[in-house]
Parts: C-alpha cells; structure tokens; sequence
C-alpha cells in the first residue's frame, strides 16, 4: 500500500510515496539520494545506516518509515557540510580517521548522541556504546582517537 | 545522477575540472550527456604516454589508472606520484581510475601490486616522468635555454636568467603522441616535495561529511531495483519458480529465471525485498556438505593437484639422521571477506551495449565476465568501478555486478542490486581453508638442519579473469563451469623460486639447480603443496594462503625455538640471511624492549591472567615487503579469552609514498589479523552455511579494547617500492598464537583462538604428560 509520507530529514521536509512498512534507509537512500546513511547487513547488527531521530541514534534499515512521524532525521551529511564540518567531523578528518569510510555513520553518530547525553563519558562507557558497531577495516585505534579529540574539543 | 564520460571530456572540460576540485568534490562526475562510447576496443595502449596523462589548456592534469582506492590510500598516492613527478601541485592532478572506456588495463587491484606496479620505473610513474622530461624539452626549445638551466614549479617552467612557459601554454588541450620512454629519470626521492609526505588522504571530507559516493548511491535515469534469490543450500537446482507467488507484490517488474539464476525486479528496493522473501522457489535439494568437525581429515584425502616448490633431495635422510625431529599440523578456516557493506552495483544493459558501474576490483576482467554473460559484443560493455565498501579481496563484488547484468538484461532497464548479508555471506568467495603440515630436524646444537612443509587449501573458482565467469557464483548459477583442478602430480621445482603464496619458510635457503633464492640459511628443504576441491567457493581474502602459511611457518618456528630452550628472536637471526628480513626483526625486538629468553616465560602461573609476548615475521611474497610483528598478550585462563595488549610492527617496504597512510595501513591489518585470529571462522552444517550474519559471523566491533599499536617505518629510498597492504595482517595470528605460548605454554594449532578452544587447551596441559 503506498502512501504519501512527510519527511523531516535535515531540516527539510519532504513528502515521499512508498509503502509506509519501507525501511526508513531505503526512503533516505532511493527517494532522497542521501549518502550518509549506508546498507550494511538490514539486520541492525553494523551500525552503517545510523541517523539521529530527534538527537537518538536509531539504524535506520529496519524502521519502517511512517514510524518516524513528525520527528526530526539527522543524517552525517546533516551535521555539517564539507565546507563547514561538524566539531565531530572536523575531529574524524584530522585524525584521518577512516578507511574505506562506510561504517561512519554508525561510529560518528553513536559517538555523538553518547557524548550529547553524557559529555564526561569514560573510556568504559565509550566501549559500551560502540559495541554494536562494526568497521571491517578495523580503523579502530584512529577511530578512537577522534573520538576522544571531539570530546575535547566540545567540553 | 551518473552520467558517462570520455577520455576526451578530460582534454577540453578541464576548465570545468578545476571547478571541481576548488569546490571540494573531489568524487562528483562531470556532467556530461549519456553518449556513444568514443575510445573503446582495448583501445587504450600503455606504450603511449597519451593512454595515462594529458595536460589540458590550464595546466590540469588528468592521469588515468587502472589501480583503483578501495579505502587503501591508493588514490592520494597516485595523485602524489603524479604529481612529484610532473612538479606541480596536487590540487592540480585529476586521477580517473579504472574505467574500461578511459583507463588502460592494469588487470586486477589487488595481491599488494599496486605500488610496485606504478611507482618504480614503468607505468603511470614511467609515463609521468616521461611528460615532464618532454615538456621541459619543449620548454628549452621555446625559451631558447638549455634544459638543464630550467625549473619547473607548479607546472610553470622557468628560465634562470628570465622567461618563462607553462605546461598549459606547451602542450594544453593536445596530446603527446609520443611514447612512454623507459629511460625516462625519475625524480630521485631525495628531490621529493609531495611524494614521501603525509599529505591527507583525498577522500577525508567527503566521507566525514557523508557526501562520498560509493557504488551503492550510485542513481542513473529510469533505474529500478533487483534482488536475488539464491539456493538455499549448496549445490541445489532449480525444478520450479512460482510467479504466482509473487502477484500480489506491487511494483514488482519481472521474475528473471536463467538456468539457477534467480532473481526479481520492481520499481523499489523494498518491493524487490519483498518479492525475494515471498518468491516460491522449488529447489532440487544439493548433494550436501561434509561434516565441518572432520573438514581437515577429509582435506587430505581428497584427489589434489600439486605443486613441489623446492626440494633439496636429501629430506627423507636427513630427518631419519637428525638428532631430533619436531613435528606439527597447523589448520586455519575458511573466513569471509565480510565487508561492512553488503555488495552492490548498477547495470544498464540494453539491445547492444552495457554500462556496468561496480565496486570491482577488476574492470577489464569483468568487462569480459559481462559480455559473456550477456552475449554481448566486448566493446559494447563498460565497466566504470565505484567504489563499494573495504572488499580485502574477492568479496561479492563481481558478482553481484553480474547479477545486475542479467536483471538489467531480462528487463532492459537501468537495475540496482542490494545483496542481503546473508546473500554476502554466502555468494562470496572465501578465503580458502588450510592444513600446513610442519616437520623439522634439529642438529645436536640445537639450530635446525632440515624443514619439511606439506599444505593442502581448498579451492573452487576464484578471480574470474577474463574467461571464466563460473569462478563466482552468479556466472556458475547461470551456466559457466567454475575452473576445474585438475589432479595433478607435482614435478620437480625448476626455474627461481617463486614464493607468491608464502608456502616456502622464510627460514630455508630456497635453492633450485644451485640457485638460492629463500630468505633463510636451511638447505635440507622441502615444500610441497596439494590444492584440493573445496565445497565452496573461494578466492584471494587479504593476504591469502600467505597468511595460513605464515601462521603455520612462524608459529612453528616458535616450537622449535621453544624445544631448543632458545631465544625467539636470537634463534630466528641465527637462521635467517636476507638482510631487510634481519634489520625488521631487531628493529621490532628493539622497539618493544623484548625480553630476551626462551619461551614460555619462568614460573607461568596455571591459574589468572598470565602474559605473555611472541613474534613473528615474514618476506611478504618473498620479496615483496618485510615486516616483523611482536605481540603483547593477557590470556585469562579461567575464561580462554585472548586480549591483545600491545603490538610492535617493524615494517619495511622500500620508499614510502605516504607514512601517514601506510600506519593507517598497518593498524588496520593488524586489527583485522586480530579478529580473525580470534573469532571469524564460515561455519556449515550438513546441508548449508550456517555463519551468514554478524551474529553467527564474529568479529572484533569497535567496544573492544584496542591494543596499543606502535609502527616502526624503516624507509628505503634507494630500492624498489613493495606492497604494504598486506604485509602486517599476514603475521597477526602468529604472533599473537606465540605469545600466549609465552604466556601460558599452551600451544595454539587452529585458528581461530576461540574462548573455548584456549580452554581445551588449557585444560590438556593440566593433564599429567
């Protein structure tokens, strides 16, 4: 059943005709052409098609589109743009943190509701907020670091 | 939207290009109408200097490469070389990689050959230097000066005593037609101004900001979405399809059948999902799969073709004289590329041609994979690579490309195909599994006399180069035999030595007719391997066999050490003689402060947390990279749990084009060897794959806590460039499977080091002898 659907994704509002029980990502990525959020497993097991709904991380690829409602979707490219990036993202670019870069909506995203919500996290926290989130480059350590850089630099 | 583009594009846009790289988007296409193809046929001649560069009227340079970035760095570096070798900026080189209509065919990316094949004295290097010797000709012919009384910056060449000319105003917008002249000079790396930096890599903003376009955002006109349906076992046949089954989908376009080829195209993606998961399939079920818990034994009994590597004659005797003989078998599984991204690509395949835009690490080949599939003429296809997540290898990329080909066929429109992670997981082909065999022969004094090695890795297609499409899944489903190994006794080595697949020790001499080309000093050698018939389809996963065998190799070595009550690092220098093999294991040795002793370390504790520390190394390939690695392990022995504390790398592969990109390199390697050594291991039933999520599928996620990683760069300017990309992972499991020897004295034959198999093991050393 297609419905026409309206959207608020990066401070835009978008009306979109799809079947309500369409995965979120697939609206974001097909309809919308967004790029940040990526298809991963569908399973909600990677982390790669990460958003933020009203400032929560949430993986995308497995809620249903008309569940998002009138709440707001933040994708990577919605926190800043290559010309005026994101304290996170400015933290990942110097770091130099990525490899082939898919996994980086679910690192950055995560990492930045974590330090949103809880700006002191500790080094146990962060590991427990990162683990349900996979990069099989395993750019871990730099990954890490950009992280701690943009904790830094937002306190 | 995509849209094609030409060699020619590059000649009179690039005004248009410099627009492009001011605005930062370094990945944005140049708009530019879908048109006929205007430089296909193998076509492209790397004899021609004109095949890889062209200066357009501003002075940009485009430069074309069949060696493309799959998160390895590969573009920034080739954007350095280029421009270090053309002495102008890199804002103002333009990389066009892999695209069989404009780049010239470099084969396959992969198997770390990337850099020897471009940055030493041929190829794009070659071609590169060959434009700057030839503008600053045509600069001294048009100033009237010398050559050698001329400087080149930033593309302006310019005379001591005044005057000046810039590339643009030389040879923009018309090309060279000349040759790429071998005798070229490169500049000298002690000349180097951006080659040999740690210039940032070009994708970083794009992909922080989310803005990067991989294969899978790829969107081209009228395109609609397909899914596969795959066997649900192995080896199963199709007997019936049940359209019926699938009416109710809306936007469903077709059902496509083509031998075991299964598929569905709807106009969106989650109509596609839908009519995959309700389509009724009736499968002829497979002939079912051999029991994973005696998989090795079977290994070895199955019909093998076999390769004799080296063998000095006088093994048999020497081992029945030697004063002591040591032996061992090492197995290591099956393992999956497991790329983060399930594999995607976009083709459009209409009455006489195809555009093919995928994450391939092989554009030519595939261009020939397609054709035949399709029937299509050869000249008829493109294959433009994208790229698609951190593939380590043959992941599901071919394929899924051919998938796309045949649904776009069948329904002659622009399909996208999304493979599910469980399609990923079992449409791949896997890094093969393997059983090494170790026996060796120690003098009296202990230093070793004889080393014999037996392997056997399984094997069933592989890359499908340029005739053989049934090497993967999708091309096999659809008719094409995978290539058959043919049982085969080995005859006897001639020639050099060749250890592309690391099965010879680095410890041996390596001789051949009175030819020694090892690494080591052993000259009682032999090394024989069997590739046998694997049930499943397999191919190169980041550093293979290269990997299984070293594992074996240095983990061995460690027993040997150990039997001998001597120093792992001082009884490794005693047997080995290639130079940059010795200079990275003291240079590790020095750099993790290691502590010169037998293994395991004195008075291990039989209970708690005990650490310890191994090593390993290797001569990649046999000459192409060294690296040494120390491990720095905690085993909690009341859990089996391996925690990797720290590693120490000593890492040689000649000069180094970005040492920035190359730690980055080498950390991630070493973390990937981590989660395969430890978890990730393809698991089956009688009948089927059973590891075919993230769940089943283990692997390190980011909460870990992550080792300290600390890389010793030892640059080499004056000798050819290696590989590096697969160097570091090749040792991981070795030494981490030597330090919880140290640790412990527990001796860990499989792979991977699971909780449960550390305890196995501890609980048999409890046991009295």
């Amino acid at each position: 059943m297609m419905a026409a659907i309206s959207l608020k994704v990066n401070g835009q509002v978008h009306t979109v005709d799809v079947d309500p029980e369409t995965p979120l990502l697939d609206v974001l990525g097909d309809e919308l052409h967004l790029r940040g959020p990526k298809f991963g497993c569908g399973l909600a097991q990677c982390g790669a098609c990460s958003v933020l709904i009203q400032g929560e991380v949430r993986r995308s690829c497995v809620m249903p589109v008309g569940a998002v409602k009138q709440q707001e979707v933040t994708t990577l490219e919605g926190l800043g743009t290559p010309e005026k990036p994101h304290a996170i993202q400015t933290a990942f670019i110097q770091e130099g943190a990525a490899q082939c870069g898919f996994c980086l909506s679910g690192v950055m995203l995560t990492a930045k509701a974590l330090l949103d919500e809880n700006p002191k996290a500790t080094d146990e926290e962060m590991r427990e907020a990162m683990s349900g989130i996979l990069c099989r480059c395993f750019t871990h350590t730099r990954m890490l670091r950009a992280i701690k850089r943009y904790q830094k630099a937002r306190a | 939207m995509r849209k094609e583009i030409s060699r020619r594009d590059f000649l009179q846009t690039s005004g248009a290009l410099v627009v492009c790289l001011s605005a930062g988007s370094f990945m944005e296409p140049l708009a530019r109408a879908q048109g006929p193809f205007d430089t296909h046929q193998s076509h492209i001649d790397p004899e021609k200097l004109d095949s890889w560069l062209a200066v357009g009227a501003d002075g940009t340079v485009t430069a074309y490469t069949g060696k493309c970035d799959f998160g390895q760095g590969m573009y920034t570096v080739q954007t350095q070389l280029v421009a270090e070798e053309l002495c102008v900026s890199l804002n103002n080189v333009k990389l066009i990689q892999c695209d069989t209509a404009v780049t010239p065919d470099q084969g396959t990316t992969s198997g770390s050959q990337s850099t020897p094949t471009n940055f030493n004295t041929q190829n794009l290097a070659q071609a590169a230097a060959t434009a700057r010797e030839t503008l600053v000709g045509m600069a001294a012919g048009k100033l009237g000066v010398p050559a050698d009384q001329l400087m080149i910056e930033n593309g302006v060449v310019s005379a001591k005593g005044g005057g000046h000319v810039s590339y643009g105003e030389l040879i923009g917008g018309k090309h060279f037609d000349i040759p790429v002249n071998a005798a070229a000079k490169r500049r000298s790396p002690g000349e180097w101004r951006v080659l040999g930096k740690s210039v940032p890599s070009w994708d970083a903003v794009a992909l922080m900001t989310g803005t990067f376009e991989f294969v899978h955002n790829v969107h081209v006109p009228g395109m609609v979405h397909g899914r596969v349906v795959r066997p649900p076992e192995s080896g199963a046949t199709v007997v019936r399809v049940d359209e019926e089954s699938v009416r109710h989908v809306r936007g469903l376009i077709k059902v496509v059948v083509r031998n075991n080829f299964v598929g569905v195209v709807a106009e969106k993606q989650w109509q596609a999902a839908q009519a995959a998961k309700d389509l009724k399939v009736t499968w002829k079920p497979g002939p079912g799969l051999p029991p994973q818990k005696s998989f090795y034994d079977a290994m070895r009994k199955e019909p093998s073709r076999d390769v004799m590597l080296v063998n000095s004659k006088d093994v048999d005797h020497k081992l029945r004289s030697a004063a002591r003989v040591l032996k061992a078998t090492y197995l290591h599984p099956y393992q999956a590329h497991g790329s983060i991204g399930s594999s995607c690509a976009v083709a459009d395949v209409q009455a006489d041609r195809a555009t093919i835009w995928s994450a391939t690490q092989s554009v030519y080949p595939t261009q020939h994979g397609i054709a035949a599939l399709t029937g299509l003429p050869l000249e008829g296809v493109r294959v433009i690579f994208v790229r698609g997540a951190g593939c380590y290898g043959l992941n599901a990329a071919d394929t899924v490309s051919y998938d796309a080909a045949l649904l776009s066929q069948a329904v002659r429109k622009p399909v996208r195909v999304q493979l599910t992670r469980q399609d990923e997981f079992t449409s791949e082909n896997y890094g093969s599994a393997c059983v090494i065999e170790q026996q060796a022969g120690l003098k009296a004094s202990g230093a070793i006399e004889v080393w014999d090695c037996e392997t056997w890795a399984a094997s069933l297609g592989g890359r499908p180069g340029y005739d053989k499409p049934g090497n993967v899944i999708t091309g096999m489903l659809a008719g094409f035999e995978p290539e058959a190994i043919i049982p085969r006794a080995a005859t006897e080595p001639a020639g050099e030595l060749s250890n592309g697949s690391n099965a010879v020790p680095s410890y041996v001499a390596g001789c051949i007719n009175g030819k020694c080309a090892g690494a080591g000093s052993i000259r009682s050698e032999r090394v024989l391997m069997h590739m046998v018939k694997s049930p499943f389809f397999t191919g190169p996963l980041r550093s293979p066999l290269r990997l299984q065998n070293t594992f074996a190799h240095e983990c061995f070595m460690d027993e040997i050490c150990a039997y001998a009550k001597a120093d792992p690092v001082a009884y490794r220098l005693q047997h080995l003689r290639e130079p940059r093999m010795i200079d990275v294991v003291k240079a590790a040795a020095k750099a993790a402060n290691w502590d010169a002793r037998p293994s395991p370390g004195p008075g291990v504790a039989r209970s708690g947390i005990v650490t310890g520390s191994g090593i390993a190394c290797v001569a990649y390939e046999g000459d192409n990279g060294y690296a040494a690695l120390i491990a720095e392990v905690e085993v909690d022995q009341a859990s089996g749990t391996v925690r990797p504390m720290r590693f120490v790398i000593a890492h040689d592969c000649g000069p180094i084009s970005n040492p920035e990109g190359l730690r980055n390199q080498i950390e991630g390697g070493i973390l990937q060897g981590t989660s395969r050594a430890l978890g990730e291991e393809i698991t089956w039933d009688e009948r089927k794959v059973t590891s075919i999520d993230w769940q089943s599928y283990k692997t390190l996620p980011l909460g870990i806590q992550v080792p300290v990683i600390e890389s010793v760069l030892i640059n080499r300017p004056e000798v050819d460039a290696t590989g590096a990309g697969e160097t570091a992972i090749t040792l991981v499991a070795a030494a981490i499977g030597n330090a919880v020897f140290d640790a412990s004295g527990v001796r860990l034959r499989e792979v991977p080091f699971t909780p449960d198999r550390v305890q196995a093991a501890l609980s048999s050393r409890l046991k009295p002898a």
